[in-house]
């Protein structure tokens, strides 16, 4: 099973990405990966996670992201691997 | 494992500078729908449409949804329906009720555009291709949803001027038919001079005969995403802006690809072609002529819009063709006036005409495309300039087309307004001059000398 990429972006404000990880957690999501930037006050997050162990619908999933990123005030998205790495790699 | 720079970059791409995939096509043949009887016919071919295009617009929204990357359109293309309703249809009424049944078909299975209301009569016409063209201005004005295209020539038939003759006096009439909405009808007509049987994008797109029952074909995007590119590189010489063009254009085929691939296995049906046409659309960000001012001209249809415009085509194929594993339908460049804001800018600052549009469709990937035209121009005008469009794509070996809008009651300075993807366009001005007694004389044009290969 391919992995996901979810990325957060957004002004940087205290538990963002607790609040992310604790989504992740409750719906049995796997990080694998966290890398992260903060450029002029601006959050930047990628997250590499598996959702393989999880029961939760993807499309569900992806809008439920959606809404925790507006509940934050930051961007959620949450996207297959594979339409990054068919573009960035042959 | 991807890096934080590569998904920013897609994700830019997507967001900023409106990378989509413009269309997921289902291709359906519609030969095993054939029967004598008018009703049986109909029935067939709805239910055969709705069986197989079931799940292709849920399955569009998924893999939108899964990927983070919008498809615009869902859309179906269908065996020409000349040769379909050949059996059963007796007169262009008959024809008018199976475009009836394709619009239903059409919005019962919620896809936008239906095409393939199609006769392809390059070199001769049966009975069958005349009713169905004889009937195109009745079965436009009384659907919604149903493309239809003609194919009047090719390299290895000549043109069928016939044809051609006839063609001119339908797209008036179709004009006439929905002069109360804009003539909108002709902007879901187009003739076309070697047409091809896989192409995803309306309204030209039918399911040819050379394919399988039912296939997948994929148009991409992404003109937002090859001028920003650009941006990057100004001032600098043409094999870095060759270059430049070409890699962005490989990554945006690639989504095409994944989105196809995808497509196909979950619908389980076969994936025929990505096509790599850069597909403008009106809103600002995604023009194919901001593109060529990006390279260094001050407005599209100025002098070296043609060479711009060829390089960017063939880069963009360069790139494209790499990312694929087939590649097919137009794949080019397209050059809208009205589904495009820097071409309506263009004609409105008097930089862009009719005449330099046509040399441009020498080398991009169709030709004359949405173009609104004064409401009295005579049929034979448009005949003329259907005649020149088919002569370019048969002389260059490649396909060509024409989609003119003759607005009924409106002239040129006018502006009208066709709504959504189809945009807005100013009324150009066309040569005056006559071509009656060259249309009239009626026959066909010999196909030319280097289509003798064998």
């Amino acid at each position: 099973m391919s992995k996901t990429i979810i990325t957060v972006v957004g002004k940087d404000a205290v538990g963002i990405i607790a609040k992310v990880c604790t989504y992740l957690a409750e719906n049995l999501v796997n990080v694998e990966d966290i890398s992260q930037t903060i450029v002029q006050g601006y959050f930047n997050m990628m997250m590499i996670v598996d959702t393989g162990g999880s029961s939760k619908p993807y499309a569900e999933m992806v809008t439920e992201l959606e809404d925790l990123g507006d509940e934050i005030d930051v961007k959620i998205r949450c996207q297959r691997e594979d339409i990054f790495t068919k573009m960035h790699r042959i | 494992m991807v890096t934080i720079l590569e998904v920013n970059e897609t994700n830019k791409m997507i967001e900023q500078e409106k990378l989509d995939v413009r269309t997921i096509t289902l291709g359906i043949s519609l030969l095993d729908c054939c029967d004598s009887d008018l009703d049986a016919l109909n029935r067939n071919i709805y239910d055969k449409i709705t069986r197989v295009a079931k799940n292709l617009v849920s399955t569009g929204r998924e893999i939108e949804l899964e990927y983070g990357i919008p498809i615009v359109n869902k859309r179906i293309s269908v065996t020409p329906i000349a040769l379909v309703g050949g059996r059963a249809c007796r007169s262009p009424e008959d024809f008018v009720e199976v475009a009836k049944t394709l619009d239903r078909a059409a919005r019962d299975t919620g896809v936008n555009f239906l095409g393939g209301y199609s006769a392809i009569v390059s070199k001769g016409m049966t009975p069958a291709d005349e009713a169905l063209i004889r009937s195109i201005p009745a079965a436009l004005s009384s659907t919604e949803r149903v493309c239809s295209s003609v194919n009047i020539g090719s390299t290895k038939t000549g043109i069928n001027m016939d044809a051609v003759k006839l063609m001119g006096e339908i797209v008036r009439e179709t004009a006439e038919a929905t002069k109360d909405n804009n003539s909108l009808g002709c902007a879901k007509l187009v003739v076309l001079c070697n047409a091809p049987d896989d192409n995803p994008f309306m309204a030209g797109a039918f399911h040819g005969v050379s394919e399988a029952d039912a296939v997948i074909n994929v148009g991409v995007s992404g003109p937002g995403v090859i001028k920003h590119a650009l941006e990057g590189v100004r001032g600098k010489n043409f094999e870095v802006l060759c270059e430049t063009v070409k890699r962005t254009a490989f990554k945006v085929t690639r989504a095409g690809q994944l989105v196809a691939q995808e497509a196909s296995e979950r619908l389980g049906i076969p994936f025929g072609i990505v096509d790599l046409s850069l597909a403008p659309t009106p809103s600002v960000g995604d023009s194919v002529a901001e593109i060529l001012e990006e390279m260094g001209l001050e407005s599209v249809g100025a002098p070296g819009t043609t060479a711009a415009l060829a390089l960017l085509n063939d880069q963009v194929k360069k790139g494209g063709i790499m990312a694929s594993s087939f590649v097919g339908g137009l794949s080019g460049a397209f050059i809208p006036v009205s589904e495009d804001q820097g071409m309506i800018d263009a004609v409105n600052r008097g930089a862009l005409t009719l005449e330099k549009l046509e040399a441009m469709t020498c080398v991009c990937s169709v030709g004359l495309d949405m173009i609104a035209i004064p409401g009295d121009t005579p049929a034979s005008t448009i005949s003329g300039i259907i005649a020149d469009e088919a002569a370019i794509g048969m002389i260059n070996q490649k396909t060509t087309a024409v989609r003119l809008i003759p607005v009924i009651g409106k002239d040129v300075g006018d502006t009208v307004e066709f709504g959504g993807l189809l945009g807005h366009a100013p009324v150009q001005q066309v040569n005056r001059f006559g071509c009656g007694d060259f249309i009239n004389r009626g026959g066909r044009i010999p196909a030319p000398i280097h289509s003798f290969k064998n």
